[in-house]
Formats: structure tokens, C-alpha cells, sequence
């Protein structure tokens, strides 16, 4: 079958059982969108801004765990495109992202709306092609969707020239693909597991350290099984927040720079880490030298490159999560009594009688935590929740009752402001059935609030909650812990939009809320209504995220209380 | 957890198979760029009778930043083979040019002593050639500086592990 470049693209996206793309037109991409015009196969989602497309790709992803697609067009388009890359990047998202180049003929000679595309991306993806001819690019495609979805996930990128959207090739389209430089280890070694069950056995204080990578395997059931058997209690990182589910007890909560007390002093005091995916990002260690000094390591991770990177690995197991539990958990149910680790738990019980994740709620103004937890009674599992980034993101993190993985999608490695509106307009796209909400501050919306209209007008209703304490609240929190309360550029409540003109303006629905009350009623509408809404909930202002770990502090020296 | 990671830098050449194709070198470059390792040398050719590629890496680094670079090389899709055999050939190239009007006394004895020719000459000057392993390549660039060289051009490591 012959087709010009931008069909191919269309039959590709088609092949793969592509439903949804996020995209934004422009000059060297014309031709693609010109196919995407004549198809009925898959809906295309017109954002207001490439970033905005790529997160909302990144959200379908996270919240379907199919690869989330999206189209740029060249120069301005695609270095828009670059955040969102990044941001996928570095939580392992799969994703393709397709953009648009100038023509062969005029690269290399600073054209309109030329950049060296490839160049950017090279470090923001997990691999990115440039396509020189079109005969190639079946290959390449099928390749892409391939490299996205195996192994650790991640974006893959493919830069397409105007020409070759045009130029006529055989469409060959392969249906298997084996790359001999490109092949996962998914099977993990049989001796090292049965020495890590022996290890387990042995242990006395051993605990689960749960990563993100429990998610992209899809081992939150074997995980929950193993702790379970085990008898081991266990704790999420950010990216693993719903893997044991909320109501579990063995379940010792986040860990890390605003993680649970019990779960940092578990970390600290366990003598056998059982890391399943994480990668010792340094908001969950803290200082490394004091982190689980007491403890040996198992690390179970998809890639190679994670193991050893940040810290001493005494058992280190290549592999997808989900293969090497279901190989280990039938020797582990041989050889481990979970009475053996009661007292332990008991203890870890205690911390957390001691210090539990808490706030003090006020009659007068409504705290920040005390909205996340109303939207936890009131949703509960029918809602996904996104979020922002900042201190609505670690009180979410902290306080949704997150039943199952993929529940929460947030933006853990990067850290992109702007990331959670778009995210849950894709969310709601994977996921129609589930009410999408987007938890955020005031400080982060305003990254990407041109998507109210790509919601208006592709009928998502997205409920974005705004936490409004007119502050960039966790670089404020950080000024007024380490910088003499001098808040340089943090102060937002001089010059605010009226968010609920600014989402009737768009077409949307907005609610200002001041009390319990006014919030109950307004998330009741949000949920009943089919459009766009904007809830800005007026908190707290001063409010902090605790505990806290400063950064390069050691977990069991947490600040449980500011004091002034 | 302990830390027993030595911080003592060691140096190491490692052979990389890469597919031949455009924008390979970038990525490896971007990689020791981005993630902040040395290059000492590299030198790219194609394998013979195959489409791949070899680039020979020297480099340096404590264990750990060493045992990342390996791992971080296999990470690229391109990558086919990282070989860092303790056991190996290596070579390094060298060409310096020397002015005619120098006294070439001893400079015979020199050549030989490292294996090495007169590769050109011109009007006013001779280009002498040495083939060996890096360090002897440095001595050599040291002993050579006697005939007030023009231009001294290193090649870079090649290696093959044995």
C-alpha cells in the first residue's frame, strides 16, 4: 500500500488502537492535520498550548496506562512542546510525540520556525528520531509506540519533516518488532530471588519502599499480596501513592520530605529495605549517608541504570516488578511466618499514635488540608485526582484516601507548575467515567488556564479546586522556615484574576467559596454540572506542609511543628 | 545502607558498538555533557562489514560514576554492546611536524624506540608518525619537544579487548 508521509502517520495511530490525540497545528505539521481532518479513527483535542498538550497526552497516559499521542508543529510548537517532555520523562510516561519540521531541503539554513528539535529533546525523552525519508517512517513509528511502552516507559519523539508528511512511500507496517539493540530484561534471575527471600527471611525489621514503578508495572495487586503474606509493612513514594491502597494497614503512608512520621522512622530504623521500583529520588532519602543506614537493600528495578545509581544495592534484581514478585512471592509464602514481624509493626504503630499525619482544623477560615479531605469523603474512588505542583500537591498527597493506583497523577520528578489542568482534561478523556478533578493553588493555575477553553469547547468537565492563600505557598513556607520569613516574589495576593469571572469567561462554571458550607454546595454543582468549573476555595494562609524534611536533612529528624 | 564507594578516580577505556546512524555521536556526547562525566578521548569509525559503529571512550571517574557510565551507555537505544574488558590493546596515533632546519641527531634512535616512522616531508619540514599506548604517546610528545616542533596532532585511543 503506498501513502504519503501524514497518512502513514493516521494508519499508524490507527494500528495502534490510538483513540484520543492532544495537538496544536502550525505551518510544517499542515499536512498531517490535514489527514486528521478526513479520519473518523481517532479524536483529535485542540489545546490552547503545545505544553498543554503534551500534559494532557501525559495525563491520558498516566490515567489509562496506554501511550498518550500528541502533535506540534515545528520551531515555536515544539520548544512549547519541551516541559512537557521533560516532565514525562522523568516520572517514566509513555508517550509518542509527533511535531512537525521544516522542510529536508531548508534544514540547517535557520528557516521560519526551525530548531534543531531532535537536539532539544534528546535529553528530555527516552529516545526521538528524525525522519529522512519516508519509507522509513512505518518503521520508525512502529518502533516509537515499541520503545514507549517497554521496559522503564517514557516519551519518544519524531520529528517529521514537512517533505516527508508528503512524500509517497510503501506503507509496510510491521506487526512484531525485535530491536537487537534494544532489549529489556523483564524476567528477573531466579538465584538472586531466592537469595532475596532468604534475606527476607532473615530479617527482623524489614520494610516495602514502593515506587512509581509498582504502577507502570501494574504490580500494585502482587504488591499488596506480598505485603500481605509477608506480613511486612510498607510505604508509597509520591509516584506510588494508591499501589497498597489507603485503607490497608500495613500501609505506613508516604515517605520522604513531607512524608508520615511512621513511615520516614520505619525507613530509618528497618534492617532490610525492599525497594520495589523507586529510584532514590532525593526528596524521599534526605542526606544519603543517614539514609536506612541500618538497613541492607534490595532494589527490584525495570532499569539497569536505577540500581546503584544513588545508593548501595546488596541485592540487586533486574526486571519487570510484576514478573519477579509473581516468581518470589510462592518461595516467600514457604519461608516466612508474619507473626515474626509483629513486634515491629507494633512499634511502627506507635510512631504513628505519636505523631499522626494531623492538622488542626479552625471554625473560621477553612484549612487546606480539611478541603482535600472533604473531597476524599464526598469522591472517594469515583474521582481522579491531578494536581499542580506546590503545597496543595503534598497536602493531596498527604490527605485524598487514594484507593488504587493511578488515582493520583502528579507531577513527581519535574515538578511542573501548570501540569495538573491539562493532565486531568486528559485523565477525563481516558477516563470518562470517573469525575476529574484538579487540585491546585493560585499560584499554579494561572501556567495554564488558556485550557479552560479546550475544555469548554471539547466538553470536559474538569473541576479544578483552586487552594487560593494568595502566596506561592511552599517557596513561602520555605522563606519563612529558612530565609527569615523575607518573602521575596511570593505574595500573590496584591493582583489576583476573580477566577470565577475568569472561568464564566471561558464559557465554564466558577464558584468562590469562604466557608465549609459554601464548598459542600459548590463541589455538589461542579459534580452535577457538564462543564468547566473553577472552585477558589479561600484557606488558610499561612498554613505549612508538615512533617517536613529540609532538604539534605535526615528522615528521622523531621519538623513536626513550626514554631515561629 | 553503607556507602563503600572509593571516591579515588580511575581511569578506563571502553569500547562502545553503536548503530550507524545519524545523530549517534550526539547522543553519546550529550550523555558525558548532560550528566557532567569526562571524555578523555574519543574516536568514532565504522565497524567493518557491518552497519555499526565503534567509538573508543577513555574516560574517568570513581566506581560508581564509572559503573552509571556504563549503564547510562546501554540506555541508548543505539547502544549494541559496551565492552570495558580489563584486558585490552590500546593504542593511540600521534603525527608531529618538525622544521628541517633542526639537528636530527638522536632523532632515529627515538623513532624506533617507539615504533615509529617518518610518515611525509616536505620542503621545510619532516612529519614523523608513533603508534602506542597513551602514556607512551605523552613521553614521547615530551621527548620529542627537543626538535622544536611545529604541530604535534594526537589521535585519540583506539582499543580491542583480548
Amino acid at each position: 500500500m503506498d501513502l504519503n508521509g501524514s497518512q502513514m502517520v493516521i494508519e499508524a495511530l490507527r494500528r495502534e488502537n490510538v483513540k484520543v490525540v492532544f495537538g496544536y497545528p502550525g505551518g510544517a505539521i499542515m499536512n498531517v492535520y490535514d489527514e486528521v481532518y478526513k479520519q473518523n479513527d481517532f479524536e483529535h483535542i485542540l489545546t490552547r498550548h503545545e505544553q498543554a498538550a503534551i500534559h494532557a497526552a501525559d495525563g491520558y497516559a498516566r490515567a489509562s496506562g496506554d501511550v498518550g499521542v500528541a502533535f506540534v508543529t515545528s520551531g515555536p510548537g515544539f520548544t512549547n512542546a519541551v516541559t512537557g517532555l521533560a516532565n514525562a520523562y522523568i516520572d517514566s510516561i509513555p508517550m509518542v510525540v509527533i511535531s512537525g519540521q521544516v522542510p529536508i531541503t531548508m534544514i540547517g539554513t535557520d528557516a521560519f520556525q526551525e530548531i534543531d528539535a531532535v537536539g532539544i529533546s534528546r535529553p528530555c525523552v527516552k529516545h526521538n528520531y528524525l525522519v529522512k525519508d519516508a519509507k522509513d517512517l512505518p518503521r520508525i513509528l512502529k518502533e516509537a509506540f515499541y520503545i514507549a511502552k517497554s521496559g522503564r516507559p517514557g516519551p519518544v519523539h519524531v520529528d517529521i519533516p514537512k517533505d516527508v508528511t508528503a512524500q509517497v512511500a510503501k506503507f509496510d507496517y510491521p506487526e512484531k518488532i525485535t530491536m537487537r539493540t534494544y532489549k529489556p530484561t523483564y524476567k528477573g534471575n531466579s538465584r538472586q530471588i531466592k537469595k532475596v527471600v532468604d534475606a527476607i527471611a532473615n530479617s527482623n525489621r524489614p520494610i516495602l519502599y514502593v515506587g512509581g514503578g509498582a504502577v507502570n508495572s501494574g504490580a500494585s495487586e502482587l504488591v499488596r499480596e506480598f505485603a500481605k503474606i509477608s506480613g511486612i509493612p510498607a510505604v508509597e513514594t509520591l509516584m506510588a501513592r494508591g499501589v497498597m491502597g489507603d485503607d490497608n494497614p500495613l500501609l505506613m503512608g508516604m515517605v520522604g520530605m513531607h512524608g508520615c512520621y511512621s513511615a520516614n522512622m520505619a525507613m530509618s530504623e528497618a534492617d532490610l529495605m525492599i525497594a520495589l521500583g523507586p529510584r532514590f529520588d532525593d526528596r524521599v532519602t534526605g542526606k544519603l549517608s543517614e539514609f536506612a543506614k541500618h538497613a541492607k537493600v534490595i532494589h527490584v528495578d525495570i532499569d539497569p541504570s536505577s540500581i546503584g545509581k544513588i545508593v548501595d544495592i546488596d541485592y540487586p534484581i533486574v526486571g519487570d516488578l510484576k514478573n519477579v514478585l509473581s516468581d518470589m512471592l510462592p518461595l516467600l509464602k514457604d519461608k516466612i511466618d508474619s507473626k515474626k514481624y509483629q513486634s515491629w509493626r507494633d512499634l511502627l504503630k506507635r510512631y504513628d499514635e505519636i505523631h499522626p499525619l494531623e492538622y488542626s482544623d479552625d471554625k473560621g477560615n477553612i484549612k487546606p488540608q480539611w478541603v482535600i479531605q472533604r473531597v476524599g469523603e464526598t469522591l472517594g474512588e469515583k474521582a481522579i485526582i491531578s494536581t499542580d505542583v506546590g503545597q496543595h500537591q503534598m497536602w493531596t498527597a498527604q490527605f485524598y484516601p487514594f484507593s488504587r493506583p493511578r488515582q493520583f497523577v502528579t507531577s513527581g520528578g519535574l515538578g511542573t507548575m501548570g501540569f495538573g489542568f491539562p493532565a486531568a482534561i486528559g485523565v477525563k478523556k481516558a477516563k470518562p467515567e470517573k469525575i476529574s478533578i484538579n487540585i491546585s493553588g493560585d499560584g499554579s493555575i494561572l501556567m495554564n488556564i488558556q485550557e479552560l477553553m479546550t475544555a469548554y469547547e471539547s466538553k470536559i468537565p474538569v473541576i479544578n479546586i483552586i487552594l487560593n492563600n494568595g502566596y506561592l505557598g511552599m517557596v513561602r513556607q520555605w522563606q519563612t522556615f529558612f530565609y527569615d520569613k523575607r518573602y521575596a516574589s511570593t505574595d500573590l495576593s496584591g493582583a489576583q484574576p476573580d477566577f470565577v469571572k475568569l472561568a464564566e469567561s471561558f464559557g465554564g462554571l466558577g464558584f468562590r467559596v469562604e466557608t465549609k458550607e459554601e464548598f459542600d454546595e459548590a463541589l455538589k454543582k461542579a459534580v452535577q454540572s457538564d462543564v468547566v468549573c473553577m472552585i477558589d476555595v479561600n484557606v488558610d494562609r499561612l498554613e505549612d506542609v508538615l512533617p517536613m524534611v529540609p532538604a539534605g536533612g535526615t528522615l528521622y529528624n523531621m519538623i513536626l511543628e513550626y514554631k515561629g | 545502607m553503607k556507602n563503600t564507594i572509593k571516591n579515588e578516580e580511575i581511569r578506563r577505556v571502553l569500547s562502545v558498538i553503536v548503530t550507524n546512524e545519524d545523530g549517534v555521536l550526539s547522543r553519546i556526547s550529550g550523555l558525558f555533557a548532560g550528566r557532567g562525566y569526562n571524555i578523555d578521548s574519543l574516536t568514532v569509525a565504522p565497524v567493518p562489514d557491518t552497519d555499526f559503529s565503534r567509538l573508543t571512550i577513555v574516560t574517568c571517574g570513581n566506581e560508581r560514576v564509572l559503573e552509571q557510565i556504563v549503564k547510562q551507555l546501554h540506555k541508548l537505544i543505539p547502544t549494541y554492546k559496551v565492552i570495558e574488558s580489563a584486558e585490552f590493546v590500546e593504542k593511540e596515533m600521534a603525527l608531529v611536524k618538525i622544521p628541517l632546519n633542526e639537528d636530527f641527531n638522536g632523532l632515529d634512535a627515538m623513532l624506533k624506540a617507539y615504533n615509529g616512522t617518518i610518515a611525509n616531508s616536505g620542503e621545510n619540514f619532516i612529519v614523523v608518525m608513533v603508534a602506542d599506548n597513551a602514556k607512551r604517546i605523552e613521553n614521547f610528545l615530551k621527548a620529542i619537544k627537543k626538535y622544536n616542533p611545529i604541530e604535534m596532532v594526537r589521535s585519540g585511543s583506539v582499543a580491542m579487548d583480548i
